[in-house]
């Protein structure tokens, strides 16, 4: 049995329930990340926002970019976020303030950063550059004659940048040992 | 045909807003590791307008999707040092929270 063009009662496209639908679930899940009590659901709410993220990409038919995020940030950024909210969770902490005293200015500011947007995007004239209907998806040649060609120079800047990161970040994070600068501080401390 | 899914301007506006929200997220919480995650939700929305952009302007068809992949590289350092930078302070102040780190203050 073939399925109906639209969806049934409500008569929207497939594409569009599903658009509506990821973006709904991103907003809400940002939402919750941003206004959320407890730290870990606000992490594992991340996790959402980003999966659904990754959806709407596959719908823009760039699926390399939806591997890229599921792998980079669904599985690494959000574990690395998911282990330090662990590591430095105190019991007092989800009872105290969760905003600073400044949260209404942000509101404001956030707030005023939205009509900027709308003005932007309503402004602007997009029917004369866009393609006139749904794009084809796209396969990877392109984005790897780009990556390869004139990004070549980025792409290997971003991969030292990457192996400078990673030592930075074990140096960083690592308990300084005897002998080492920093460990006098730490005495005291511990 | 698609009302809006085959269309550039809603994508713009789902990454506006929700580049608004990590916006407020990172001007209002307290945790520094909650300012960490609004910085991702904001370079995530970012990667949606450069994708969105990429896949619907003739022009830039291909250099959206790897402008995106990478901002996502540079997310993960940033997301690396800014974690780990959180957890050395964490290991001499004994707190995430941002307002209590002072000690440079006059």
């Amino acid at each position: 049995m073939p399925l109906p063009d639209t969806l049934p009662l409500i008569g929207i496209t497939w594409a569009d329930a599903l658009f509506m639908t990821l973006g709904g679930v991103a907003i809400a899940a940002s939402l919750f990340v941003v206004l959320g009590r407890d730290i870990i659901r606000n992490g594992l709410m991340l996790i959402l926002a980003l999966g659904a993220l990754a959806g709407i990409y596959v719908m823009l038919g760039a699926a390399i970019l939806a591997g890229a995020q599921v792998l980079v940030y669904i599985g690494a950024i959000s574990v690395l976020i998911l282990f330090a909210i662990m590591l430095t969770q105190s019991k007092a902490a989800a009872a105290k303030l969760t905003f600073q005293t400044q949260a209404i200015p942000a509101a404001l500011i956030a707030l005023l950063l939205t009509i900027i947007f709308a003005i932007t995007l309503g402004t602007n004239d997009w029917k004369s550059t866009v393609f006139p209907g749904t794009p084809e998806p796209q396969g990877t040649t392109s984005t790897a004659a780009e990556l390869f060609g004139p990004y070549l120079l980025a792409f290997e800047v971003v991969s030292v940048l990457i192996l400078a990161a990673v030592i930075g970040g074990i140096y960083l994070a690592a308990i300084p040992r005897a002998g080492q600068i920093g460990a006098e501080d730490d005495e005291e401390v511990r | 045909m698609s009302q809006i899914a085959g269309h550039l301007e809603p994508y713009l506006v789902l990454a506006g807003i929700l580049f608004s929200i990590g916006a407020f997220g990172f001007l209002a919480r307290r945790n520094a590791i909650s300012m960490l995650m609004s910085i991702e939700l904001m370079l995530n929305a970012v990667n949606l307008s450069a994708v969105a952009l990429g896949v619907f302007i003739p022009a830039l068809v291909g250099q959206g999707i790897a402008f995106a992949l990478l901002i996502i590289a540079v997310a993960a350092a940033e997301a690396t040092v800014g974690l780990a930078i959180v957890m050395a302070i964490y290991r001499n102040r004994k707190t995430p929270l941002v307002d209590e780190y002072d000690t440079m203050r006059q």
